[in-house]
């Protein structure tokens, strides 16, 4: 497909929306709107550069592509949003072009609309059983509720008029919040709003968790988790950066000694899985989480003003299909390897990444090799790798998770020479918490065991997000997030301060 | 606000002494545990560095480090007064302390700055304590007086034969090994060929030996794994499962290497600073 420049796209858009403009639209009418395509920078251009790859609609498209939603009674897509946005009607509002109200139905449920807009994975959630897809038979045709919402919420925050939410009298009560990720910038949120004093801890020195660490800017600017975390500060949100609970101060003795009446644990995942193959030690083998943490949040990426350096790299494999490999790849991309390639054991099918993530990926020029997988890493004399033997795979019966098993074929093994390995086959949880506060129940993977409001073993101790769903989604972590901060109130409110042993 | 440098001393002509406030991490921390810190915001670069001494009292934290790279140059170049950045911890678990006959401590070169914690603990839980300290020069010799009194016995060593018995550590730790009442424990830090070292002296006697690893990392928390080495064929994290290891089942060759995979860059980013500084001099010196 050729690339449309955003004007080419704008000009279509508005000459479909004058044939449309106070006209009352049949059913029909509707699903002959065509699907507003996403203008995104030109495939040869963005290969240098790290800025966004989709520019976002235009407010002509986002309300044609309002439009093309039939306001179905049983609204299947709330059924398949996470938190429950009322879809329809924010596309009812942006369809009339009244997107400030859009927005404000958005954020009765979700904290953060600008960045679900851009990841959530609306293909296999809200857009999945949408009435236009399925009238069209094609998924792909589905309303793209996804982008309509990152524009009503980008719309919102470049004109200004977002707004603070109001912070009821204080309570008195203290809350300390583990992790800036999505999960703790929800509850912190929540719980701010209704007058408890919340601090943030995290990690690293720069808030945000894996939107700032993880996702490359390329796909969630920088500057949009920055207006989220300024607005949270705004509210009066205490964030303390460099503060490892677990090691800097136990989780228990945030209770015991520093004053909180309870805590959420939101530290994410964070422990990258390796495959185990011979070979995974060899300079030029990296994790995911590190390749794009030196990039993202070390700014390797800039040669000239980052004192993080780089591993230079010329032909690149990642390990894996999931969108932290597609970020891998395309971050590999952009920093100037000549070729870089992408193993992944099942067919694109199977893959858990975005679609549209893998169409950037593919225009980009990562090579997708699919029904393949790593076998070893092999080095030189120096230590350095070399080149990953692979081996091929076919599909054979259904495995638990549905999908169907990919299955070795024996005496396949092939040599795909390279200098770099990327794997990016997933996280388990971390082991800081659980190794430090006794008492906390734990599954044998090492995430935390928590009930559907987040409460975990230990009393006025809740949980959400990677550390206890394993590696998930933004909307997820939100979503438990949500739980957690009403369920952290009620007990507040119901139970008092924390009581201290001493 | 914390991590300001309130003591600096400089021991050699590449290694320094801090003393940072830090009163969480001063709290907190026990023998063999790290920070990690970072100078600047947006362009800094993190490096773990072994707490050597803490004042809780006082609330500040000692750091003794060489400097190698561009950011422990310009730690260097800081001055008392001056704040760090960002500065984490207490990282790592902390060394397991207990009481077991006769414990070997051997401190090459900077790596007298992490022993001296452990030996000071190991001390105090009762262990009688025989210290080797090596260096390669008398000038680049740290902590003997520290650790003089502290040990049972003090064996200093020198490459050159510059201070104390010209030889490399091993020579007296074999010595060591080789007595009637053979040691219980060893715990040797340096560098990681002298680690390497050590680990094949004691090995023929079967003296358990513990190894601190310093390697390449970025969170220090276990998520980005840069820190990965082989201990008994398995993959450990140095940070969340370290930074102490059997040093008989250390691959150390791999690590050797993995140190490495950045050389090229760090050469060129310290020769660039090199670089920078000859340029400011000269335009100071056109300015005059």
């Amino acid at each position: 497909m050729r690339h449309h420049t955003r004007e080419e796209i704008e000009a279509a858009a508005h000459e479909q929306m004058a044939a449309l403009e106070g006209v009352a639209l049949t059913p029909k009418e509707r699903l002959a709107i065509p699907p507003q395509e996403m203008p995104a920078q030109d495939p040869v251009a963005r290969r240098r550069n790290m800025q966004e790859v989709a520019l976002g609609y235009t407010a002509t498209q986002a309300r044609l592509e309002s439009l093309r939603c039939l306001q179905c009674r049983n609204a299947p897509c709330v059924e398949g949003c996470p938190v429950r946005i009322d879809i329809p009607a924010f596309l009812k509002a942006a369809a009339e072009g009244d997107f400030q109200a859009a927005v404000d139905i958005i954020k009765r449920n979700s904290l953060l609309p600008a960045v679900c807009g851009r990841v959530c994975p609306q293909e296999t959630q809200c857009q999945a059983p949408c009435t236009v897809g399925r009238s069209l038979k094609d998924a792909a045709k589905a309303v793209s509720i996804g982008r309509v919402e990152r524009y009503v919420a980008d719309r919102e925050r470049d004109q200004g008029r977002a707004q603070l939410p109001a912070i009821k009298p204080a309570t008195g009560f203290r809350v300390a919040v583990i992790g800036s990720g999505p999960a703790g910038i929800t509850v912190a949120a929540d719980l701010r709003r209704e007058g408890h004093a919340v601090t943030i801890f995290e990690a690293f020195h720069k808030p945000g968790g894996v939107m700032v660490y993880g996702i490359p800017e390329f796909r969630l600017p920088k500057k949009i988790v920055e207006a989220e975390i300024h607005a949270l500060e705004a509210m009066g949100v205490e964030i303390r950066t460099d503060f490892v609970v677990g090691r800097t101060r136990k989780l228990t003795d945030l209770m015991e000694k520093d004053g909180y009446d309870a805590v959420f644990v939101g530290s994410g995942a964070g422990l990258p899985k390796f495959m185990g193959i011979e070979g995974e030690n060899l300079v030029g083998v990296f994790s995911a989480n590190e390749y794009l943490t030196r990039v993202n949040l070390m700014k390797a990426y800039d040669f000239e003003r980052a004192d993080t350096p780089l591993f230079r790299s010329r032909v690149v494999v990642v390990l894996g299909g999931g969108n932290v490999a597609m970020d891998a790849a395309r971050t590999a991309v952009r920093l100037g390897a000549t070729e870089v390639h992408l193993v992944y054991r099942r067919t694109e099918a199977e893959m858990p990444a975005r679609v549209e993530e893998v169409a950037h990926a593919k225009e980009e020029g990562v090579v997708f090799h699919l029904l393949q997988n790593a076998k070893r890493i092999m080095g030189d004399e120096q230590g350095l790798v070399k080149a990953v033997e692979c081996l091929r795979y076919e599909l054979g019966a259904p495995d638990d998770s549905g999908r169907r098993r990919p299955v070795e074929i024996k005496g396949s093994e092939f040599i795909m020479p390279c200098d770099t390995v990327i794997v990016a086959i997933g996280n388990d949880s971390n082991p800081l918490i659980r190794q430090t506060t006794p008492g906390l129940v734990t599954t044998k993977w090492g995430t935390i065991v928590a009930n559907e409001d987040g409460a975990t073993s230990v009393p006025r101790v809740y949980a959400g997000g990677d550390i206890v769903l394993g590696a998930a989604t933004v909307i997820l972590a939100m979503g438990q997030g949500r739980r957690a901060a009403a369920a952290i109130h009620e007990m507040l409110m119901r139970e008092g301060p924390y009581r201290r042993r001493r | 606000m914390p991590n300001r440098i309130v003591f600096k001393r400089q021991w050699a002509e590449d290694i320094f002494e801090i003393k940072v406030e830090a009163p969480l991490i001063a709290e907190e921390r026990r023998a063999g545990q790290f920070v990690i810190l970072q100078l600047n915001d947006e362009y800094g670069e993190r490096i773990p560095l072994t707490i050597a001494d803490a004042d809780r009292t006082a609330g500040t934290i000692t750091l003794i480090f060489q400097t190698v790279g561009k950011t422990s140059h310009a730690l260097a170049d800081l001055d008392v007064g001056d704040y760090i950045a960002h500065m984490v911890g207490p990282l790592g678990h902390p060394t397991h302390i207990e009481r077991v006959g006769t414990v070997v401590g051997v401190g090459g070169g900077i790596g007298a700055a992490p022993l001296y914690p452990i030996a000071e603990a190991m001390k105090a839980a009762g262990n009688r304590l025989i210290v080797i300290l090596g260096a390669r020069q008398a000038g680049l010799m740290i902590l003997e007086d520290r650790l003089a009194g502290l040990a049972d016995e003090l064996i200093v060593c020198t490459d050159d034969g510059s201070r104390g018995r010209k030889a490399l550590v091993t020579g007296p730790l074999k010595e060591v090994c080789e007595r009637p009442s053979k040691p219980d424990l060893v715990v040797a830090i340096g560098p990681p060929v002298m680690m390497k070292a050590c680990a094949e002296t004691t090995r023929p006697y079967g003296v358990r030996t513990i190894v601190s690893l310093n390697t390449i990392m970025v969170d220090g928390t276990g998520m980005c794994g840069g820190c990965r080495v082989t201990v008994d064929g398995q993959t450990r994290f140095v940070c969340v499962d370290g930074p102490e290891f059997d040093g008989h089942q250390v691959d150390f060759d791999n690590m050797i290497r993995r140190l490495g995979a950045y050389r090229r860059q760090e050469n060129a980013a310290h020769e660039r600073c090199h670089l920078e500084e000859a340029i400011r001099q000269k335009e100071r010196e056109a300015g005059r």
